[in-house]
C-alpha cells in the first residue's frame, strides 16, 4: 500500500526535493496523509492479527473437548484478541481516518500539531510489539480478559503484566496525543465561514469522541497504575486484606470503559451520516438533532459504568438508576437510526459499494442496539451476563458496527486516497462475503448466551456443539473474507480507472473539491465557505 | 446487486441453524422458579417489543430501498428537518422505555428482597471449584468437576452431562427459601444456576447474597459464569432439589457420614501405609487434585505455576511441604487441602510428590505426620 | 513541512496545553476515585461495607418490637491456619439495643504473626445500621506464638434501619499481614 503515497508524493514531489526518500520519509513524516496512511495501514495490520487469534478461538471452539491449545494459551488468545482489536485495530483506523479526512472536511491544510502527529503514531507499534512479545515469556502473555479484573490480574497473573501495562499506557498516550491534535485542529483550523453547525458531522463526532478519549484514557492509565502497583509495590487498593476491594477495579475500569466503549462507535455515525446522504441524494435528515444526539450519548456514557456489573452485588437503587440510565441510551441512539432512514426516504438511492456497507451498518448496529437495551434491564441482565449472548451483543456493535463503518469509509474516500477506482467486482464480493458471514458468525452466538454457555471458556457442554461449529464456521468465513478487502486495497494502489475528483455524484463536503488523489499539501490557502 | 440476495442468504443461514441444533434450546430457559419465570417473561416482552420497533424501522428501510432507488427514475426530495416527527419520535421511545421500566423494577425488586431465607448456604469459589457449607449444621464440602480427564482430552467418549457435573452436588430442600452467601479465596468467581435465574459473583474478601425457591424436585446444572483463570471453564455447579422430607433424611446422613469419616480417620491414625499404598493412593489423587497446575510431570508452567520436580521445598523441607498442601499459599494460587482431602489422601500426595519425579527422597509421610501438622494449627 | 510550521499559530500551544491539564487532572481523578468509592460505599452500603472507626455513643431509644437475627461468619484466607471462631453463630436482637459478642482466634505456630480481620456485610443495604462501637477488625491483631485471643465486638442494629431487612450477616475474613506489616509487628515486639 506504500503505492498509495507514493502516487501522492509523486504528484506533487516538486515541493518537496528536500523531503526524505524511503522509510526515513515514513518515520519523519508530519504530513496528515502520510500519518493517516500509517495508521490505516498499521489498524489493518493489527486487524489481521486480532483476527489470526479468533481464528484460533474458533478453530479450538469447533468442537467440544481441548484439541488444538491449552486452557492457558486460549485465555492469553481471547485476551490479545480483544486487546488488539480495541486499541489496535478499531481505535487506529478511526485516528487514521480522522487524520487523513478532519484537515480535508475543515479546510485545514494539516493537522495543527503535526510533529505531535509523528509521535503518536510512531509509539504505537512499540506498544504492540511489547504486547505481542509478552506471549512468549515464560508463562504466556496477558490471560486475564481484556477487561483484567483484579486479582486475577494482580496477584494470580504472571509478570508479562509489567509489560501489559507498560503497552497499555503507550497506547493511552497515543490516543491522548492524538485526541488532542483532532481538538485543536478542529477548534483552531477551520476555514473561514465554516461554523460549528456547517461541521460534517464525522468531524463533530470525532470532535466529541476526542473529548470523551482525554477525560477517559488517563483513567485507564490510573486502573493499570494500580494494578501495577498493586503487584510489584506492595500496595492494596484492590486486595481485601489490606482494606482494598477488588470490585472497585470495575468501577474503574468501567468508568473508562463505558465512554471507550461510545469512543469506538461515534465515529463511525459520523462516517454512516456521511455516506447515507451522499448515495439517497438527498440532505441529511436532523442534522442538528444528530449533533445533540451524539453529545448526549456522550455524556450518559459517564454515568452508566455499572450495568457492565449487575452481578457484583449492588445496592437495590444502584441497579435501578444504572438501568434506568442505560435505557435513555436507546433514545438519542434511536433518534439517529430515525434520522437516517428518514434520510434515505423518498431520496433517489444508488447502492455502491460504500453504500452497501453503510445499510448493513444501520441494521446490524440496530440489531446490536436491540441486544444491547434487552442487556440493560437488570434482572435479565442476570441471566445474559458474562455469557455468548454477551459476546454476540458487542461483536454486533463492534464488528458489523464500527468495523463495517470504516469498511464503507475506507471505500468512500479510497479513490480520493489513491486517485483511482477500486475494484467493484471484488469489493462486492468482499461485502457480501463478509455481510453473510458475519452472521453466520454472530448471530448463532445469541441462541448459545440464551442457552447458557459462558463467555471465555475453552470447552464446552455437548448441547452446545451443534450451533459452535455454525459459528466456527462463519468465522473462518468471515476472516478469509477480509484478505479479498487486501486484494482490492493492493489492486487500487496499483492503478485502475483514474478517480474524478468527485467520484460520487452526491456527495458534498470540501474533500470533494480537491483533485484525486489528493495533493500532497491541500487547503495551503483556506477555501472560503458560503 | 441488490438487497434481497442479503435478505435471502441471511435468512438461508437463520433458517438452517434451529434445524440443526436439536438439542439446544434456542431460547431463554423459563427456569422452575417464580423468579425465573418472571424474567423469562420480562425478557420475552423486551424481545417483543424489539421485534415490532425492527419491523417498522427496517420496514421503513427496505421500502425505501426498494421504491426510492435512483434506477426507478425517482427524483430526490429535499427535506431535511421536521421539529414534529423529530419531538414525536423521541418521546415515543421515551414512552415505550418507561413501558419496559415498570415491569423489569417490579422483577428487581421482588429478586433483592432475601429476607425470610430458612435456610443460609455459604458458596466459596476457588480456582477450580466450589465449596459448600450448610450454616447452622454441621456440614461443609467441596464440589469438583467429575468429568474425566480423558473425555475431555478425547480419549473417551464424551458422556450426556459432560462437562456440567460435580461429585458432590448441592442438595437444597424444595419449596423453601434458600439464601446462598457467596464469597471467594482467590479470585472472582461467579455463581450461576440458569434454572434459578441466580448469578452472582464471588468476591475475595466479601460476601454478596442471592437467594432461591424451587417448588421442584431434580437436577440443576450451572457454570462459573467470571473469568477466573485457567481452569474457569472447568467447575460447573450442579444442584439437586430434594422434598423437605428427603433433604432432611440426606442432611442428617451426610452429618452422620462426615462425623464417621472424622472418627474413622483418628482410629485409623495409627496405622502405618506401606510405600506402594502410598504411592498409588498419592499419584491417584496428584492426578485428580494436582496436575491441572503442577502438571502430571510435576514440572508445572513455568511463569505460572512451580514445578514441584527438583523444588527444594518438595525435596527437603518437609513441614513446609505439608502446610501449605493443607493450609495453602497467600497470594498465590496454590489452594489448601486440608478441608477437601482426607488425612489418608494428603500423606500419600506428600509421600507421592516427594517421591516422583526423581524426587527420590524415600521419606514416606504417614496420616499422623500430617495430623501432627494440621494440630500445630488446630 | 516547512509550511506546515508556517500555519501552525501560537494559539495552538494554549489549547493544548489546557487539554493536558485536562488529562493530567483526569488521571489525578482515576486516583481520586478510590477515597469517592469508599464514600459511596458508606453511604449506599455497596459490598456490604461496615464503618471502619468505632461509632460515637449515642442514646438511642431501644425497638423491642422488633427482632433482627443477625448471622456471624468467620473465614480463614489462603494460607491461614489459625483457628478463628465466633462463639455464637447467630443471634436476635433488638434494634437500638447494645449487644456484645466474642470471637476467639488462636495462633498455633511458634511464630508471632498479625492478623487483619476484614468484615463484610450481607445484604449491603443492612451495612450501615450494623453499627459497631468496638471491633477487633479496627486494628491489626497482633498475635504472640501459642496465643489464644478472645476478641469482643460491641455493636447495636440502628432502630431506623428498613423494616424489609431480617437478617444480617456479618462476615470476617481474616488475613495474615505479617509480611504487609513488618514495621509495626517490629513495634509490637519491642512494646512487648
Amino acid at each position: 500500500m506504500s503505492s498509495v503515497t507514493d502516487q501522492t508524493l509523486d504528484h506533487d514531489s516538486h515541493d518537496h526535493h528536500h523531503a526524505p526518500k524511503g522509510l526515513m520519509r515514513w518515520l519523519l513524516t508530519t504530513n496528515h496523509k502520510d500519518i493517516g496512511t500509517l495508521y490505516l495501514i498499521f489498524a489493518f495490520t493489527m486487524f489481521l492479527v486480532g483476527g489470526a487469534m479468533a481464528m484460533v478461538i474458533r478453530a479450538e471452539l469447533f468442537q467440544p473437548g481441548l484439541q488444538l491449545v491449552e486452557p492457558n494459551f486460549f485465555n492469553q488468545m481471547t485476551t490479545v484478541h480483544g486487546l488488539i482489536m480495541v486499541f489496535g485495530a478499531v481505535m487506529p483506523a478511526f485516528t487514521g481516518l480522522a487524520n487523513w479526512m478532519i484537515p480535508m472536511m475543515i479546510g485545514a491544510p494539516d493537522m495543527a500539531l503535526p510533529r505531535m502527529n509523528n509521535w503518536s503514531f510512531w509509539i504505537l507499534p512499540f506498544a504492540f510489539a511489547i504486547l505481542l512479545a509478552s506471549l512468549f515469556m515464560e508463562g504466556g502473555g496477558p490471560a486475564f480478559g481484556w477487561t483484567f479484573y483484579a486479582p486475577l490480574s494482580t496477584t494470580y497473573s504472571n509478570d508479562s503484566t509489567a509489560l501489559f501495562v507498560f503497552a497499555v499506557h503507550i497506547m493511552g498516550i497515543s490516543s491522548i496525543m492524538g485526541a488532542i491534535n483532532v481538538i485543536v485542529t478542529i477548534v483552531n483550523l477551520r476555514a473561514p465561514g465554516m461554523t460549528w453547525m456547517k461541521l460534517p458531522l464525522f468531524v463533530w463526532t470525532w470532535l466529541i469522541t476526542a473529548f470523551l478519549l482525554i477525560a477517559v484514557m488517563p483513567v485507564l492509565a490510573g486502573v493499570v497504575t494500580m494494578v501495577l502497583t498493586d503487584k510489584y509495590f506492595g500496595t492494596s487498593f484492590f486486595d481485601a486484606a489490606g482494606g482494598g476491594d477488588p470490585v472497585m477495579f470495575q468501577h474503574i475500569f468501567w468508568f473508562f470503559g463505558h465512554p471507550e466503549v461510545y469512543i469506538m462507535i461515534l465515529p463511525s455515525f459520523g462516517i454512516v451520516s456521511a455516506i447515507i446522504p451522499a448515495f439517497a441524494r438527498k440532505p441529511l435528515f436532523g442534522y442538528a438533532s444528530m449533533v445533540y444526539a451524539t453529545a448526549s450519548i456522550a455524556g450518559l456514557s459517564f454515568i452508566v459504568w455499572a450495568h457492565h456489573m449487575f452481578t457484583t452485588g449492588m445496592p437495590l437503587f444502584g441497579e435501578l438508576f444504572f438501568m434506568y440510565c442505560t435505557m435513555l441510551i436507546a433514545v438519542p441512539t434511536g433518534v439517529k437510526v430515525f434520522n437516517w432512514v428518514a434520510t434515505m426516504w423518498r431520496g433517489a438511492m444508488t447502492f455502491e459499494v460504500p453504500m452497501l456497507f453503510a445499510l448493513a451498518f444501520v441494521i446490524l448496529f440496530t440489531i446490536g442496539g436491540f441486544s444491547g437495551l434487552m442487556l440493560a434491564i437488570t434482572p435479565v441482565d442476570f441471566q445474559y451476563h458474562d455469557t455468548y449472548f454477551v459476546v454476540a451483543h458487542f461483536h454486533y456493535v463492534l464488528v458489523s458496527g464500527a468495523i463495517f463503518s470504516i469498511y464503507a469509509a475506507a471505500y468512500y474516500w479510497l479513490p480520493k486516497w489513491t486517485g483511482y477506482m477500486f475494484d467493484e467486482f471484488l469489493a462486492k464480493a468482499h461485502f457480501w462475503c463478509s455481510l453473510i458471514s458475519v452472521n453466520i458468525l454472530f448471530f448463532p452466538m445469541h441462541f448459545l448466551g440464551l442457552a447458557g454457555m459462558p463467555r471465555r471458556i475453552p470447552d464446552y457442554a455437548l448441547q452446545f456443539a451443534d450451533v459452535n461449529q455454525i459459528v466456527s464456521i462463519g468465522g473462518f468465513a468471515f476472516g478469509l473474507s477480509q484478505l479479498i478487502f487486501l486484494a482490492v486495497i493492493v489492486k487500487a494502489a496499483r492503478g485502475g480507472e483514474k478517480a474524478e475528483a468527485k467520484p460520487w455524484e452526491g456527495a458534498e463536503g470540501l474533500e470533494w473539491t480537491v483533485p484525486s488523489p489528493a495533493p500532497y499539501h491541500t487547503f495551503e490557502t483556506p477555501p472560503v465557505i458560503k | 446487486m441488490d438487497l434481497k440476495k442479503i435478505g435471502l442468504c441471511w435468512l438461508a443461514a437463520l433458517v438452517t441453524i434451529p434445524s440443526q441444533a436439536k438439542d439446544m434450546p434456542l431460547n431463554l430457559s423459563q427456569g422452575v422458579t417464580d423468579i425465573s419465570g418472571q424474567v423469562y417473561d420480562l425478557h420475552m416482552t423486551i424481545f417483543y417489543i424489539c421485534c415490532i420497533i425492527g419491523f417498522i424501522v427496517f420496514g421503513a428501510m427496505f421500502y425505501s430501498i426498494v421504491r426510492h432507488r435512483k434506477s426507478r427514475g425517482v427524483k430526490p426530495a429535499n427535506f431535511h428537518e421536521s421539529t414534529k416527527v423529530e419531538i414525536l419520535w423521541t418521546a415515543i421511545p421515551f414512552m415505550i422505555l418507561i413501558g419496559m421500566a415498570i415491569p423489569a423494577t417490579k422483577t428487581l425488586i421482588a429478586m433483592e428482597n432475601s429476607d425470610d431465607a430458612e435456610l443460609t448456604i455459604q458458596v466459596t469459589g476457588s480456582q477450580w471449584k466450589w465449596h459448600y457449607k450448610y450454616f447452622e449444621h454441621d456440614l461443609e464440602f467441596y464440589s469438583v468437576l467429575a468429568t474425566p480427564k480423558k473425555q475431555i482430552e478425547n480419549k473417551l467418549a464424551k458422556g450426556e452431562n459432560y462437562l456440567l457435573e460435580v461429585d458432590r452436588p448441592l442438595v437444597i430442600p424444595t419449596n423453601t427459601k434458600v439464601r446462598f452467601l457467596m464469597t471467594s479465596d482467590d479470585v472472582i468467581h461467579s455463581w450461576w444456576v440458569p434454572e434459578f435465574a441466580v448469578k452472582k459473583d464471588a468476591n475475595p474478601g466479601f460476601i454478596n447474597e442471592a437467594w432461591t425457591n424451587v417448588p421442584k424436585p431434580g437436577i440443576y446444572r450451572g457454570q462459573c459464569a467470571e473469568l477466573c483463570g485457567k481452569d474457569h471453564g472447568f467447575m460447573p455447579v450442579v444442584v439437586i432439589a430434594k422434598e423437605q422430607a428427603e433433604f432432611d433424611a440426606w442432611l442428617a446422613e451426610q452429618v452422620a457420614k462426615q462425623q464417621a469419616r472424622e472418627a474413622e480417620e483418628q482410629r485409623l491414625l495409627a496405622m502405618q501405609l506401606s510405600e506402594q499404598e502410598l504411592m498409588d493412593l498419592g499419584k491417584r489423587t496428584y492426578d485428580q487434585f494436582c496436575s491441572a497446575c503442577h502438571q502430571p510431570n510435576g514440572q508445572g508452567l513455568p511463569g505460572m505455576f512451580p514445578a514441584l520436580a527438583g523444588s527444594e521445598m518438595v525435596t527437603q523441607d518437609r513441614q513446609g511441604h505439608i502446610d501449605i498442601v493443607l493450609h495453602g499459599k497467600a497470594g498465590t494460587a496454590m489452594a489448601g487441602y486440608g478441608k477437601q482431602l482426607s488425612l489418608k489422601e494428603l500423606a500419600a500426595v506428600v509421600t507421592y510428590e516427594r517421591n516422583a519425579w526423581g524426587n527420590n527422597t524415600g521419606e514416606l509421610i504417614q496420616a499422623a505426620d500430617v495430623q501432627a501438622r494440621k494440630n500445630a494449627a488446630d | 513541512m516547512s509550511s506546515n510550521q508556517q500555519v501552525a499559530q501560537p494559539n495552538h500551544g494554549k489549547l493544548a496545553g489546557r487539554l493536558v491539564l485536562v488529562v493530567v487532572a483526569m488521571f489525578g481523578f482515576g486516583f481520586a476515585l478510590v477515597p469517592l468509592y469508599d464514600v459511596f460505599c458508606e453511604i449506599t452500603g455497596l459490598n456490604g461495607k461496615t464503618n471502619d472507626e468505632a461509632v460515637q455513643v449515642v442514646a438511642i431509644e431501644a425497638d423491642l418490637q422488633r427482632q433482627v437475627r443477625v448471622q456471624f461468619m468467620t473465614r480463614n484466607a489462603k494460607g491461614v491456619s489459625w483457628p478463628f471462631e465466633s462463639q455464637l453463630s447467630t443471634i436476635q436482637v433488638n434494634p437500638g439495643v447494645m449487644t456484645q459478642v466474642e470471637f476467639i482466634v488462636e495462633n498455633p505456630t511458634n511464630k508471632a504473626v498479625v492478623a487483619q480481620a476484614i468484615p463484610s456485610v450481607s445484604p449491603g443495604l443492612g451495612a450501615q445500621y450494623l453499627r459497631k462501637l468496638e471491633c477487633f477488625c479496627f486494628n491489626q491483631q497482633p498475635l504472640q506464638p501459642g496465643e489464644r485471643k478472645v476478641m469482643p465486638m460491641q455493636f447495636y442494629i440502628a432502630p431506623d434501619m428498613p423494616k424489609e431487612i431480617g437478617t444480617l450477616t456479618l462476615a470476617y475474613t481474616l488475613y495474615d499481614i505479617t509480611e504487609h506489616d513488618n514495621n509495626s509487628s517490629a513495634e509490637v515486639a519491642m512494646a512487648k
